[in-house]
């Protein structure tokens, strides 16, 4: 492989890195605050990208006001799950969630079947993100540098929402100390609401770029891309948002050089990722950068 | 202030409260002591709404608190400190405290008490911006008691104070206890430590096993034969 190939590939890994990082963020959030997988997360990054195809083709909107729009109701959308599936069961065993979880992501899986159609449709690509642009003789598609830009100012302000506001204090709060924050008259409820809506954000800003690198969605195609940033966060720690970034883009990379280097292998791209996170089940549970120790109690 | 009438409380499936009644007024220091398992913690905790009483009534300045939310019973002005201190690890001092203030949206109002709060606890100015998780067990335990104030209670609850501190800090505790209640604040004492407890308080409930089974100033039950010989090890 020569270096120009490498520099494509390494651009590519970024980026599909980050968008991992992107959805991998949701997950972690959530388990951080209510200690459950959020298994309908990938079908919220699914919802994400149909509501902006549905904004352009019928509402006809510019396509920034068709990203926010969309990036907007998705958020509503984790808020409602949240409520109708999680909320009645806070105080049930943990699994109990859990169940509600895969079974709310069959749900809006099917219900995208029937609503949306099974066909793949072809997602329209705005023409500024499909640009090829030439770096040093390697061509690449603008849209795999926007990724990466996109996910840094996600992440810039999702940290300045979780340590510089009151929102973001309560969510570091309850994550450590649910009775005790409640002591502290902090809202509960409010306060994972808002969880929901950040994580559903991050998740339907994912769904969008990725719709674009793939030009085309389907109401499946939440599941792979929800799957393997679960396993980024596990693989970077799960309840830590750092550890959802660093363990994204190295699955992402992972990924991309795995294809580059052993194109023969490339059928079990997406075998590599469970493989990783079987091993990292076994060798350190907790991550890269996840807390060690003992389960709450 | 504070009264509760015939109250049953069941806390993991143990009839943990046996109909208490008790008033605390406004203005005073009231005392519960009783040996670990008698229920002290757990009427607390029914106070706040974190558990709910199977019967009996709970009412704060006039207002009932029965099937209320814990954040709104906050709000309404009772805060505890709870047993075990309970900081939060990963924020920093000055975090702990503002966590303390959550309910209150004046920022104003917020940094006088910050100040009030750190003149009470100089130790805890030097360390704002250290994380919860790194302070001493005496330190954390001003920080619960700083955090408490924080949201300017008119009756502050503390569970075990002295849990777990050297007899110098034990003292130290108790004379902010007293500082703090010059500024009235009412205060709601839940202790092992019976003998500081009694001492400090106007007046003093003792619990055993779900019911209080004696009552009166905290110099009567000083005097008392019982109290003496099984809470304060003294025998005649």
């Amino acid at each position: 492989m020569n270096l120009q190939m490498f520099l494509q590939n390494l651009a590519n890994g970024v980026s599909l890195g980050t968008l991992y990082a992107l959805i991998a963020c949701g997950y972690t959030m959530v388990y951080g605050i209510l200690r459950l997988i959020n298994f309908a997360h990938g079908e919220i990054f699914m919802l994400g990208a149909y509501f902006i195809y549905y904004n352009i083709l019928l509402f006809a909107l510019p396509w920034w006001l068709a990203f926010l729009i969309a990036v907007g109701a998705t958020g509503l959308v984790g808020v409602a799950v949240d409520w109708i599936a999680y909320k009645p069961l806070r105080d049930a065993p943990r699994i109990s969630a859990l169940i509600s979880a895969i079974g709310v992501s069959f749900f809006v899986q099917n219900l995208g079947l029937v609503v949306f159609g099974g066909r793949p449709k072809p997602f329209p690509v705005p023409a500024f993100f499909s640009q090829m642009v030439n770096v040093g003789g390697v061509r690449i598609m603008s849209l795999t540098f926007f990724i990466p830009i996109l996910a840094i100012v996600l992440f810039l302000i999702l940290s300045f929402l979780i340590y510089r506001t009151k929102p973001g204090l309560a969510m570091r709060a309850i994550s450590k100390d649910i009775e005790t924050a409640r002591l502290m008259a902090v809202d509960i409820n409010k306060t994972i609401a808002f969880t929901f809506a950040i994580g559903s954000i991050l998740a339907a800003a994912g769904g969008a770029m990725w719709a674009m690198r793939y030009p085309q969605i389907n109401p499946m195609m939440g599941t792979m891309p929800g799957l393997k940033a679960f396993i980024a966060a596990v693989l970077g720690g799960i309840g830590s948002i750092p550890g959802a970034m660093l363990g994204g883009l190295l699955i992402g990379l992972l990924e991309i050089m795995f294809v580059a280097f052993l194109p023969a292998l490339s059928g079990y791209r997406d075998a590599l990722s469970f493989i990783v996170l079987i091993l990292i089940l076994l060798v350190r549970p907790s991550g890269f950068l996840g807390e060690k120790g003992e389960e709450k109690v | 202030m504070l009264q509760l009438n015939d109250v049953h409380v069941y806390y993991g499936g143990i009839y943990a409260i046996k109909g208490i009644s008790f008033a605390v007024p406004k203005g005073k220091i009231v005392s519960l002591i009783g040996a670990n398992g008698a229920g002290k913690s757990t009427i607390l905790r029914s106070i706040v709404g974190l558990v709910q009483p199977r019967s009996g009534s709970i009412t704060f300045q006039g207002e009932n608190l029965q099937g209320k939310r814990t954040d709104r019973i906050v709000k309404s002005g009772i805060t505890m400190v709870p047993e075990g201190r309970r900081i939060f690890p990963n924020l920093t001092v000055k975090e702990n405290l503002r966590l303390g203030a959550f309910p209150r949206d004046n920022d104003g109002a917020m940094a006088e008490d910050l100040n009030w709060v750190y003149e009470l606890f100089p130790r805890l100015k030097e360390r704002e911006w250290q994380k919860g998780g790194t302070l001493s067990g005496g330190e954390q335990q001003m920080l619960a008691v700083g955090r408490a104030l924080m949201s300017r209670p008119s009756l502050l609850m503390m569970d075990e104070p002295s849990l777990g501190l050297a007899p110098k800090l034990v003292q130290e505790i108790f004379e902010i206890i007293k500082q703090i209640h010059k500024q009235g604040v009412t205060i709601l004492l839940i202790e092992q430590n019976a003998l500081a407890a009694l001492r400090i308080c106007d007046y003093g409930y003792v619990l055993e096993t779900g019911s209080i089974i004696m009552h009166g100033t905290g110099q009567e039950l000083l005097q008392h034969q019982g109290v003496r010989r099984a809470y304060l090890g003294i025998a005649e």
